[in-house]
């Protein structure tokens, strides 16, 4: 399925906004993603699962929770760097 | 060469044989938080950056190349993850890198926000939770839930003894010194004779917020420590800290944030006081800039003014960001949060600015030839 990365994770997929990632929940598409991008599931969730304090995670628009929220076969996942500050 | 990290990313500055002209290679990595930039010196060529954003968590890149590419850490400092529904730790940030001894390449240390010490054994690709530290009895009492710097709590400095890699000394700011005689594995405070003017019993056993700690290269059993309370002096085996800061001169105070110690005299050391009256500032006494040197182990300082703004100076020096290199003379840096980066190669009888414009100076580390 879609996965929209933000600017700052763009390091990781060579510059790609759009990647594609498989799985049934969301913590299953980020593992899949960290293993296409190795990195990049620590960058937005912490050691105890937990989606980091300025990283919003969108599943079909809406936020995301946790890790365990259901994909569909055509939901679009998006990772937004969300007010951090200057 | 120096090594410098900031808010907003890191320099490294290459210094001509009388350190006078320096070429400013930047930025690496720009816009990420790094809050240390070191050298290996076992290989004189590594370099391990802690870093984050932010909007992205921690992590540890390494390059082989002075900078030219950087590689992430498969697996950076984390806590070991807790059952669900528990409220286990996460680290914010890696706050201090140490290179472990010439006898053991690969190893590294690193200290974190909240008080966590990981240890690599691969130069930096992998870490693990070191659990003397991590999961002591006393974790909860020597990191209080609420405590906390500005930027959160730290393990801020990890010392090894040079003459034995297990015997070890942390800074917190949570609890102060603790040291550990079996490479980490178990933990005492060290703290006798140090202030705590902001706990109910003023010299507890632990609860102390050490800032900075230099351990002498050539008389390692004698360590000085910038306090948030004060300046201190230790001569191990001796467990009791002397507060050398009330020889300072009673209008400057003997607040700050780091001290340097001379890499070959055990009795010269140098502090940069800042202003802790009434609300703090913590910035150069009187707008004055000036570094204070003991020649007698802090019997007696002398102030080193030359070169400093006159007035209006208003420096402010974090606790990484005050640094000494080993040639002779030697040289002493220190770069501000206004992102000013001065130097002396005169054994701080002289200073000049050396670079400025960078964003807030986290740490300044000097680095093989410079």
């Amino acid at each position: 399925m879609r996965v929209l990365l933000p600017t700052m994770l763009r390091s990781y997929s060579a510059g790609a906004a759009e990647v594609d990632a498989a799985g049934t929940t969301l913590g299953d598409l980020l593992a899949d993603l960290d293993r296409r991008f190795p990195g990049i599931r620590f960058r937005v969730i912490d050691e105890q699962d937990r989606v980091r304090q300025h990283v919003r995670i969108f599943v079909d628009g809406e936020v995301a929770g946790d890790l365990g929220v259901a994909l569909a076969g055509r939901s679009v996942v998006q990772i937004v760097g969300a007010l951090s500050g200057g | 060469m120096l090594l410098v990290a900031t808010r907003k990313g890191a320099w490294i500055l290459h210094g001509d044989s009388a350190r006078r002209t320096w070429r400013v290679d930047g930025p690496h990595l720009l816009g990420q938080v790094v809050n240390h930039l070191v050298m290996d010196p076992r290989d004189g060529r590594t370099l391990l950056m802690a870093a984050k954003t932010g909007h992205l968590g921690p992590t540890i890149f390494r390059s082989d190349d002075l900078g030219r590419t950087w590689k992430e850490a498969a697996r950076p400092p984390a806590f070991p993850k807790v059952d669900d529904g528990t409220n286990g730790r996460a680290v914010s940030h890696t706050f201090w890198l140490e290179a472990g001894p010439a006898s053991e390449p690969g190893v590294w240390w690193a200290g974190t926000s909240p008080p966590g010490l990981f240890c690599s054994e691969d130069g930096g690709a992998t870490w693990e939770s070191v659990s003397g530290w991590n999961d002591h009895p006393m974790y909860s009492k020597w990191v209080p839930a609420d405590s906390g710097t500005p930027d959160g709590p730290l393990l801020n400095q990890i010392v090894i003894d040079p003459r034995d890699a297990r015997h070890m000394y942390v800074a917190t700011s949570t609890g102060g010194v603790f040291e550990s005689s079996d490479r980490a594995a178990s933990w005492a405070p060290l703290n006798k004779g140090v202030e705590a003017n902001f706990m109910p019993d003023p010299y507890p056993e632990y609860g102390q917020d050490a800032h900075y700690l230099a351990q002498s290269r050539v008389r390692p059993d004698r360590i000085y420590q910038q306090n948030h309370c004060g300046i201190y002096r230790i001569d191990r085996p001796a467990d009791v800290w002397e507060r050398i800061g009330r020889n300072m001169p009673a209008d400057i105070g003997d607040i700050g944030f780091s001290i340097v110690a001379h890499p070959r005299n055990a009795d010269v050391a140098w502090v940069f006081p800042m202003d802790g009256t009434e609300v703090w500032p913590r910035t150069s006494p009187g707008g004055k800039p000036a570094v204070y040197r003991t020649r007698d182990a802090g019997a007696s300082w002398e102030r080193q003014d030359r070169g400093f703004p006159a007035e209006q100076g208003w420096f402010t020096v974090k606790r990484q960001a005050f640094a000494i290199d080993s040639l002779d003379p030697v040289g002493i840096y220190l770069g501000t949060t206004g992102g000013e980066l001065w130097a002396s190669s005169d054994e701080g009888e002289s200073w000049h600015e050396i670079v400025r414009h960078l964003p807030e100076i986290y740490s300044v580390v000097p680095a093989g030839a410079a």
